[in-house]
């Protein structure tokens, strides 16, 4: 693939740069200031042939970005969700698109548990703690936590991802219920289906968002949902900022009608508001759901492998479009 | 008033050897007990007067609750003062601060927490667990300095699925460790004084060869004579500069000096800690470090677990008082957590 043009539109990683380079014409986007992308994408634009975004606040491919690149064939996401595509706009113009499924869900599931037992048990918290010399100084006694064992789990979505959050806390004794647009229950007799979100959330301890992002489940986590889930229970988010009304969310935690959160991904990454970083009852990552050496590599390769199949006019290994 | 042979004494008195439970804990207890509380006695300073006291009153004590800590050691000599004593309630899994052949000797019967605390120190050690490997601690750390949207991206963690853990010690701790680092994707391998029946792990006679072919190593056994420091230079060079170290015992269950060590000179990857030897507090070399995640000795501490103990606690007395048998005894020997 040589001759394959691929604009990157944001650093994502070191070593799919590095092989985008050597295997591609590589274009990078932010080698143009801001004010001048447009300038940029007109000069660029007749060697474009495929785009390469990520998947938190900064990823594109909406339609105006489609339009600038007349001769765009294929863009490829390296992240699972790809909610920044206008897929319309793609099928309308025959450009394919492609993410990374498979290689990332044990990582992001995994992160989802981990999320919920530092909530549950404060264990980012504590440290700081120990780390502040308090526990010295106090000679003792922290407080006590909430046991995560045994809570009643309940999963937005329980696609690849969902799934895997769900074998995982079985592990801990915790009763699965979920929610999702089908209902599949032949498939999964230990789960529990509940035909609303907000039930699903009445019967939860701890709430998961482990669905994509799309018209329907925009801002799926209410205030109607928060209040639900009530001031013991735990929202953890791995899907995507806009899942939540953030606004409620904060006001929510901070007023002691939320629990506790365990939050992965914000409205507008990388910013996470000052109210947010006030509370000590939440847990803030830098959406690294998919964040290990071992399976950004893994999603790279797979980035790389479809622009590769595309080049060659072979099947798409994991195309959405 | 006088109790006949053969039937159980009218009053039910307990020495109360631990100090600050929470309220619900004391009022269960004077429900249904006469509780003598060493640590709201005036003679708080003064405990062989306080046990001197107590023995010598009409209807001494026949129970005592304990816990270990450092405070207040069974020995002969604490029973020599409570001659009394037949039954000692000690509040932790972990016994070593009491001498039970001594017990054995003298008629004492004795109760540890059994399984009470069990899922809450297992979930501790895979919380922990995760936080080393994931970076959840230090990624929060990141966030709350303001420096995800200075810095971009975080460092990148290791995966879960795949790796090697290693159990020290596969009781009820240890062996709820493995059931849920399982449902994670781990492999999962443990050493033990012996061999674990019908369990589908991979068993090493000693912690050496555990650590050759592990990426994690997780204490969750007992503290005696044993497994002092059974973490120690030697282990922690088998472990390799890949490996993490998860403490979910006793501080003393690992070489803390060497570990530090270690760390600083990046000869194993990380370490996730709820226990140190001289607590309360943890070795300053380790506060500025990334890879290492510590918490105050809180893997019992969830309201679920001090419920479950209070509840555990009663049952075992009302079984002494009653002439039945404990329902978590410890032998001599027998394993404790």
């Amino acid at each position: 693939m040589e001759s394959l043009g691929v604009l990157l539109l944001h650093p994502l990683d070191t070593y799919l740069e590095q092989e985008l380079d050597r295997r591609c014409r590589l274009l990078r986007l932010w080698d143009a200031p801001l004010d001048r992308r447009g300038e940029f994408l007109l000069a660029h634009a007749s060697s474009i042939r495929a785009v390469v975004t990520g998947g938190g606040s900064g990823a594109g491919g909406d339609a105006a970005l489609i339009d600038a690149l007349p001769r765009l064939e294929i863009i490829a996401c390296y992240a699972v969700g790809f909610d920044r595509v206008d897929l319309t706009r793609c099928r309308e113009r025959g450009v394919r698109v492609t993410n990374t499924p498979g290689v990332l869900t044990d990582d992001v599931a995994d992160l989802a548990v981990g999320l919920a037992i530092a909530a549950l048990r404060r264990i980012p918290h504590a440290d700081r703690y120990v780390r502040a010399g308090l526990w010295k100084a106090n000679n003792g006694h922290y407080g006590l936590t909430t046991q995560f064992s045994g809570k009643r789990v309940g999963i937005i979505g329980l696609g690849r991802i969902g799934l895997a959050i769900a074998k995982r806390v079985e592990g801990f004794g915790c009763p699965v219920s979920y929610y999702q647009r089908t209902r599949q229950q032949q498939a999964y007799p230990n789960y529990t289906y509940l035909p609303t979100v907000v039930q699903l959330a009445a019967d939860s301890d701890v709430l998961v968002v482990a669905c994509s992002l799309n018209e329907q489940s925009h801002g799926i986590v209410s205030c109607e949902l928060i209040e639900a889930l009530g001031p013991r229970g735990v929202l953890v988010n791995v899907g995507r900022g806009e899942h939540v009304d953030q606004p409620e969310l904060v006001a929510a935690l901070a007023e002691g009608r939320l629990g506790g959160a365990g939050l992965d991904v914000f409205e507008a990454e990388p910013d996470v508001p000052e109210a947010l970083m006030a509370l000590d009852n939440v847990v803030l990552a830098p959406h690294m759901g998919s964040g290990t050496r071992e399976t950004r590599k893994a999603m790279a390769d797979l980035v790389l492998a479809n622009l590769e199949a595309h080049a060659l006019s072979k099947p798409l290994l994991t195309p959405v479009v | 008033m006088m109790a006949s042979r053969g039937e159980p004494p009218a009053t039910k008195v307990v020495l109360l050897l631990v100090p600050h439970k929470d309220a619900s804990f004391h009022a269960a207890l004077r429900e249904r007990f006469r509780v003598l509380d060493f640590f709201a006695s005036s003679e708080r300073s003064q405990l062989p007067a306080f046990l001197g006291a107590a023995a010598a009153a009409p209807e001494p004590p026949r129970a005592a609750i304990v816990v270990g800590a450092g405070l207040i050691p069974v020995d002969a000599a604490f029973l020599d003062a409570v001659p009394s004593l037949r039954c000692v309630m000690c509040l932790a899994a972990g016994v070593d601060f009491i001498d039970l052949d001594e017990c054995a000797r003298r008629g004492v019967v004795v109760a540890n927490s059994g399984s009470v605390f069990s899922a809450d120190v297992a979930d501790h050690a895979v919380g922990l667990l995760i936080d080393v490997l994931r970076r959840v601690s230090a990624a929060e750390r990141f966030v709350r300095r303001g420096l995800w949207p200075v810095q971009g991206g975080h460092p990148l963690g290791s995966k879960i699925g795949g790796r090697r853990v290693g159990i020290i010690g596969l009781g009820n701790i240890g062996s709820q460790i493995a059931k849920r680092l399982q449902a994670l994707g781990c492999i999962v391998c443990y050493n033990s004084r012996t061999p674990k029946d019908s369990v589908p792990y991979r068993y090493f006679t000693n912690v050496h060869d555990l650590a050759v072919e592990s990426d994690v190593l997780v204490v969750a056994c007992a503290l005696n004579k044993a497994t002092r420091h059974i973490v120690g230079k030697d282990v922690l060079e088998a472990l390799g500069k890949d490996g993490v170290v998860v403490n979910i015992g006793r501080g003393a269950n690992v070489d803390q000096a060497e570990l530090v060590r270690a760390l600083k000179e990046g000869r194993i990857a990380g370490a996730g800690l709820d226990v140190f030897e001289n607590e309360p507090g943890a070795p300053g070399e380790l506060f500025c470090m990334d890879n290492v995640v510590m918490t105050p000795h809180v893997a019992v501490f969830t309201a679920e677990s001090m419920s479950d103990l209070r509840d555990h606690v009663v049952a075992n007395l009302e079984a002494f008082f009653s002439g039945q048998p404990l329902l978590t005894p410890v032998l001599p020997h027998s394993p404790v957590n």
